[in-house]
């Protein structure tokens, strides 16, 4: 909040427009839902708050918050795009509240804002998350090794290392996954973050869970449930290709099986 | 995260959570991956094929009539080309629809019911079409002389 103080006075001074961060009134329609009314049902409720030009849609719901409704529920925890807490369905696409800068949408309409799709709502935009975490537990997201420890660090190239690369980027925020079709359908489906951990871990030269990984995904809900809709690499925040490592896990398969 | 001390309510909507997925450690999800696109592939060659036969090829669509079809099937290559085009065409579709049901069933008896229908469809064309292809007869015994085609000489 302090940061946000800071700006609005030093957009204050009238005289000195130059610099100056240009402010404008946005307004956010978002999706609530309380558990405990008598009749919980979901509602859409309008806010309109003044914001400016270099603020992003969770600066503008922290002044709802803070200002205006304070039952207003949703999580956030590092707001820089790191911890992946806050991934929200903003004007129908999934992205992380605190990297979408208001200017970047249509102000000129309400900003649509909706919890992410597919896993059960809590409260407003918090959702259980439980499913998520069960599909990307069950490909074992760890190191498998055999053998002795080695005495000495497991040794990589850097052309083993950037083999992965692109799947350690991976914050679990849940955009991929509650982008999906398929796994708005029922929920069954590992989805697309499971697959992008567990390439992460089959491609690393040092892993030997490679082949216990690949059966898990095997699976009838598994990678073969893909359509190759690029939902999911169109809604990661990091930018992860993860239709790409989807597909290279069912290439992966084949070359196993044939 | 106060409503957790006292008494929680159970919150149905607006989705409950899963119940554990079964696993199936098969490969048939990955060979129906594959057959999908060998059979893909297969298809274009036989289908344009077929297409070119029928409709271009010598006199061109004029040139059908049942004549022209009981011609074709009395050589063992248009038997062998129309079943595998039957097949092929009628496992790949099938297997299409199956996992469109798949993709948008959200009840377990919807999607029950949409692929007995589904099965029971494939099964009934699969048997009927190689049933013809093998036992078709231009000129069945005993049939009315202006019912059958002219090359017929009872």
């Amino acid at each position: 909040m302090t940061a946000l103080d800071t700006r609005e006075n030093d957009a204050a001074p009238s005289d000195s427009t130059m610099g100056a961060v240009p402010s404008f009134d946005v307004t956010l329609r978002i999706r609530r839902f309380n558990p405990d009314a008598a009749e919980p049902e979901a509602y859409w409720e309008e806010f309109t708050v003044t914001a400016h030009g270099t603020d992003r849609v969770l600066d503008a719901m922290h002044k709802i918050k803070w200002e205006v409704d304070g039952s207003l529920t949703f999580r956030r925890s590092c707001a820089h795009g790191i911890c992946g807490s806050d991934a929200m369905r903003i004007n129908g696409r999934n992205r992380l509240a605190c990297k979408t800068l208001l200017k970047d949408l249509d102000i000129s309409k309400p900003i649509l804002v909706e919890p992410i799709k597919g896993l059960p709502v809590e409260k407003d935009l918090v959702v259980d998350m439980e499913p998520f975490f069960a599909s990307y537990r069950e490909i074992m997201p760890f190191l498998i090794t055999g053998g002795n420890q080695p005495s000495a660090e497991r040794r990589q190239s850097p052309e083993q290392r950037e083999r992965y690369d692109d799947t350690t980027k991976c914050i679990l925020c849940a955009a991929c996954t509650s982008s999906c079709p398929v796994f708005w359908t029922d929920g069954q489906y590992f989805g697309p973050a499971a697959i992008v951990n567990a390439h992460r871990f089959i491609f690393d030269s040092r892993d030997e869970g490679g082949a216990q990984r690949l059966e898990i995904l095997n699976d009838k809900e598994g990678v073969w449930r893909c359509r190759t809709i690029f939902n999911c690499t169109e809604a990661c925040p990091r930018g992860i290709e993860v239709t790409k490592a989807i597909q290279e896990v069912k290439r992966a398969m084949i070359t196993r099986a044939f | 995260m106060a409503q957790l001390a006292t008494q929680a309510p159970t919150v149905s909507a607006p989705r409950s959570p899963r119940s554990g997925r079964r696993t199936t450690r098969t490969n048939y999800e990955l060979y129906g991956w594959v057959f999908m696109r060998a059979s893909g592939v297969l298809l274009l060659v036989l289908i344009f094929g077929h297409l070119f036969m029928n409709l271009i090829d010598g006199d061109g669509i004029n040139a059908i009539d049942f004549g022209f079809v009981a011609g074709k099937w009395a050589s063992p290559l248009w038997q062998v080309w129309d079943l595998l085009m039957l097949w092929l065409a009628m496992i790949h579709g099938t297997n299409g629809v199956r996992t469109i049901i798949n993709d948008y069933a959200e009840r377990t008896g919807t999607r029950v019911v949409l692929k007995s229908a589904l099965y029971l469809s494939f099964v009934v064309v699969v048997v009927l079409g190689t049933l013809v292809i093998f036992t078709f007869d231009p000129c069945p015994a005993g049939a009315p002389a202006d019912l059958l085609p002219s090359f017929c000489t009872a």
